[in-house]
C-alpha cells in the first residue's frame, strides 16, 4: 500500500513537472508563502507598514540601505511590499474559502436537479452574476460599503462563487446519469451523501485547478480595487494602494511603482504556472 | 434545433437575466447608508424640500413599487439626476458612451488578428523559438493585471519614449472633428482629416493595447491548442496522406475548426474589457462611460452607478449573444449545447 502511493506520488511529480514551468511556478508560491509568513522578521524596517515619517530618508532611490527605495514620508519600500503581501494572500484564500464551497453547492444542486425549476432558478442566478463584467460589480459593492480590505474581500467574494457555481454545474449535469450516482439514489442516499461523497470526489480535480489558477486572480482584483482606493486604506500598505501612490511621482521616483506592479505580475505569474501543474497531473485543461 | 430557434431562446434567457441584474442594482441602490434625498440634495435644505423631492421621486412607496417606478424611468432612459454633474444621467451617458465604445473596439476586433497569427503559427512551430517565445509572452501578459500595463505604459511611452501625448483625451485640442458617429478615428476620416485622424489615433493606440495584450495573448494561447489538438485528428492525416501540401492542410482544413473556440472566448473578453476599461480611461484620462462610471462609483453617485452598471450588463449580454450567434454559424453542433 505504502509502496503504491510512493509510487502515485512520483508518477504524479512526473506529470506536474513535465515541461519544467510548473516548478518554477511551484516556487515562486512558496516563495511568496514564505515571504509573506515572515514578514515581519525578515523586513528591515518592520515598523515602516504604518504611519510613519521619516523625513531624513524620503525620496530615495533604490540603495544599499533601501533594496527598493524609499516613499515621500521616507518609509521602506521593500518592507512596505513585504507586509503588503499578507493581505494579498489572506485575501485570495478566504475569498476562495468562501466563494468555492458556495458555488460548488449551488452549481451541483443545480446539475443534480437538472431539467427541473431548481436548475432554472440557480443558473439563471448564477447567470445575473456573470451577466456583468465581475470587476464592474465589484467596484460598486466595494464603493457602497465602507472601504477597507475585509469589504473588498466581501465584494470579490460575491463575484466569484459563479463561476464555481457554473464548472460544479458542467460537471455534475454531465454526471448525473453515471450508473454510481443512480445506484446511490437508488439505496436511498442522503442527498448531502450524494453531493459530497458522490460528486465532490470527481468534481475536485477541476475544482483544485481552477482554484490554484485563481488565486493568483483573486489577488490582481483585489489589487485593482485597492488602487483605486476600495480595498485597505494608508497608511497600511497594499499592493494596489501603493502602486496608486506611486504614480503621482511618475516618471522620476520611477521606484515607487514598478517594483510592485513586478511583484503583481510574479505572484499571478507564479499561480498561473502552478495551476497549468496542477492541472497537467488531473489531465484538467486549464482556463 | 434550428438556428433561429436557438437565438430566440438566447435572446429569451438574457431577457430574464437583465431584469435580474435589475433588480440587483436596485437593491444595492437601495442599501446605500442615508436618506436618498438627503444625499441628493445635500446637507442644507429644509425637510419640506426634502419631502417635496420624495414625494417627487416616489421615495414614500414601499420597496417593490420604488423598483416598479425606477424600473419603467429605466424603460424610457430615465435614470434620475446625477449627483456630481447636475446633469440628467441618460445625458451624461449618451455624451460619454461613444469613446468607451470606440475604445473597446479597437481594443476587441484587430487585436484578433494578430491573436489568430501568433496562434497559428506558435502551432505549426511547435517546441521551436518562435513557439516558447510566443509561450513566454503569453504567460507574463496574461499575469499582468490591465491597470499594471496602463501603468507601465504611461511610463515607459509617456515619460521614456514620449511618443504617447501624455496630457491624455481623445484628441489634441487644435484640432475640430465633424462629430458623426462619435468615433473620433472615423469621424475625422469621413470629415476628409487624416492628420485628425492619426492624431485621435495616438491617442487611443495606447489605451487600447494595455487593454488588449493580456487577453490577445490568451486567445493565441486558446488557437495554438485547439491547432495541435486538430492536427492530430484523423481527417487532418487522411488528407496529409492523400499529398495535400501542408499549407493547403493548415489554410483550408486546420483553420476554420480551430478558431471556434477562439471566437467563443473573444465575446467574453470583449465583455470585459467594458469592465477593465474603468482602470485603463481612469489612468489615460479617456472620457468614456467607464471613467464616467468610475467617478460616480468614488462619489456614491448612486443614480449614475446604477446606469452605468446596467449599461454595461445590457452591452456585456449583447456582445456574449452575438458571438453565441457567431459561433453557431460556424459550429452547427453549438445550436444544441447550452452555451452560457
Amino acid at each position: 500500500m505504502k509502496a503504491e502511493r510512493k509510487e502515485a506520488m512520483i508518477k504524479n511529480w512526473y506529470k506536474f513537472s513535465a515541461g519544467g514551468a510548473s516548478v518554477i511556478g511551484l516556487a515562486i508560491v512558496l516563495l511568496i508563502i514564505l515571504l509573506a509568513v515572515f514578514a515581519p522578521v525578515i523586513a528591515p524596517y518592520p515598523e515602516d507598514a504604518g504611519a510613519v515619517v521619516k523625513f531624513a530618508e524620503s525620496s530615495q532611490a533604490p540603495n544599499e540601505e533601501h533594496l527598493m527605495g524609499t516613499d515621500t514620508m521616507g518609509r521602506d519600500v521593500f518592507s512596505r511590499l513585504l507586509i503588503s503581501l499578507r493581505g494579498s494572500l489572506l485575501m485570495g484564500v478566504l475569498v476562495l474559502a468562501i466563494a468555492v464551497p458556495v458555488g460548488f453547492v449551488v452549481g451541483v444542486l443545480a446539475g443534480y436537479y437538472k431539467d427541473t425549476w431548481v436548475e432554472t432558478v440557480l443558473m439563471r442566478i448564477v447567470d445575473i452574476f456573470l451577466s456583468v463584467p465581475a470587476l464592474v460589480l465589484a467596484l460598486a459593492i466595494a464603493a457602497i460599503l465602507e472601504p477597507n480590505l475585509r469589504n473588498s474581500m466581501i465584494a470579490i467574494t460575491i463575484m466569484w462563487w459563479p463561476w464555481y457555481a457554473r464548472l460544479s454545474f458542467g460537471v455534475a449535469s454531465s454526471l448525473r446519469t453515471e450508473n454510481y450516482i443512480v445506484y446511490a439514489e437508488l439505496t436511498g442516499a442522503k442527498l448531502s451523501h450524494i453531493i459530497f461523497k458522490e460528486f465532490l470526489p470527481n468534481t475536485f480535480d477541476q475544482i483544485l485547478t481552477k482554484m490554484t489558477l485563481d488565486m493568483g486572480y483573486v489577488i490582481c482584483m483585489g489589487a485593482t480595487l485597492s488602487f483605486v482606493g476600495l480595498g485597505e486604506q494608508p497608511p497600511m500598505p497594499a499592493l494596489g494602494n501603493m502602486i496608486n501612490d506611486g504614480v503621482k511621482f511618475l516618471p522620476e521616483m520611477w521606484w515607487l511603482a514598478i517594483f510592485l506592479a513586478v511583484t503583481i505580475i510574479i505572484i499571478v505569474l507564479g499561480f498561473n504556472l502552478l495551476g497549468d501543474g496542477v492541472g497537467n497531473i488531473f489531465n484538467v485543461e486549464g482556463k | 434545433m434550428s438556428l433561429l430557434k436557438s437565438i430566440l431562446k438566447r435572446l429569451a434567457s438574457a431577457l430574464v437575466v437583465l431584469l435580474g441584474l435589475t433588480i440587483i442594482i436596485f437593491v444595492l441602490m437601495r442599501i446605500v447608508p442615508g436618506d436618498p434625498a438627503r444625499l441628493a440634495l445635500g446637507a442644507n435644505v429644509t425637510e419640506e424640500v426634502l419631502e417635496k423631492y420624495r414625494e417627487a421621486n416616489h421615495l414614500n412607496e414601499s420597496l417593490p413599487m420604488q423598483y416598479v417606478y425606477w424600473l419603467t424611468g429605466a424603460l424610457r432612459g430615465d435614470f434620475g439626476m446625477s449627483a456630481v454633474t447636475k446633469r440628467a444621467v441618460i445625458q451624461d451617458i449618451t455624451d460619454f458612451a461613444p469613446a468607451t465604445i470606440e475604445l473597446v473596439l479597437w481594443a476587441g476586433f484587430p487585436p484578433i488578428l494578430a491573436a489568430l497569427f501568433l496562434g497559428v503559427t506558435s502551432a505549426q512551430h511547435k517546441n521551436k523559438w518562435q513557439d516558447y517565445l510566443c509561450r513566454f509572452l503569453g504567460y507574463i501578459f496574461v499575469a499582468t493585471p490591465t491597470f499594471v500595463f496602463a501603468v507601465l505604459f504611461v511610463l515607459v511611452f509617456g515619460y521614456w519614449l514620449p511618443v504617447m501625448p501624455t496630457i491624455g483625451g481623445r484628441l489634441s485640442p487644435s484640432f475640430v472633428i465633424p462629430d458623426i458617429t462619435g468615433l473620433y478615428v472615423l469621424d475625422a476620416l469621413l470629415g476628409g482629416q487624416p492628420q485628425a485622424a492619426w492624431d485621435a489615433f495616438l491617442h487611443l493606440l495606447f489605451p487600447a493595447l494595455a487593454l488588449a495584450l493580456g487577453k490577445t495573448m490568451q486567445e493565441a494561447r486558446i488557437t495554438r491548442s485547439s491547432m495541435l489538438q486538430n492536427a492530430d485528428k484523423d481527417y487532418i492525416t487522411m488528407v496529409t496522406s492523400q499529398g495535400v501540401p501542408q499549407s493547403v492542410v493548415n489554410r483550408k482544413f486546420l483553420l476554420k475548426p480551430s478558431v471556434i473556440p477562439t471566437v467563443t472566448i473573444i465575446g467574453m473578453d470583449i465583455a470585459t474589457m467594458f469592465g477593465n476599461a474603468f482602470l485603463v480611461e481612469r489612468i489615460f484620462n479617456w472620457p468614456g462611460l467607464s471613467s464616467y462610471g468610475m467617478t460616480a462609483i468614488l462619489n456614491k453617485d448612486t443614480n449614475a452607478v446604477c446606469a452605468v452598471v446596467l449599461i454595461i450588463g445590457l452591452a456585456f449580454t449583447l456582445t456574449s449573444i452575438a458571438v453565441d450567434i457567431v459561433a453557431m454559424i460556424l459550429d452547427p453542433r453549438m445550436r444544441q449545447k447550452r452555451t452560457r
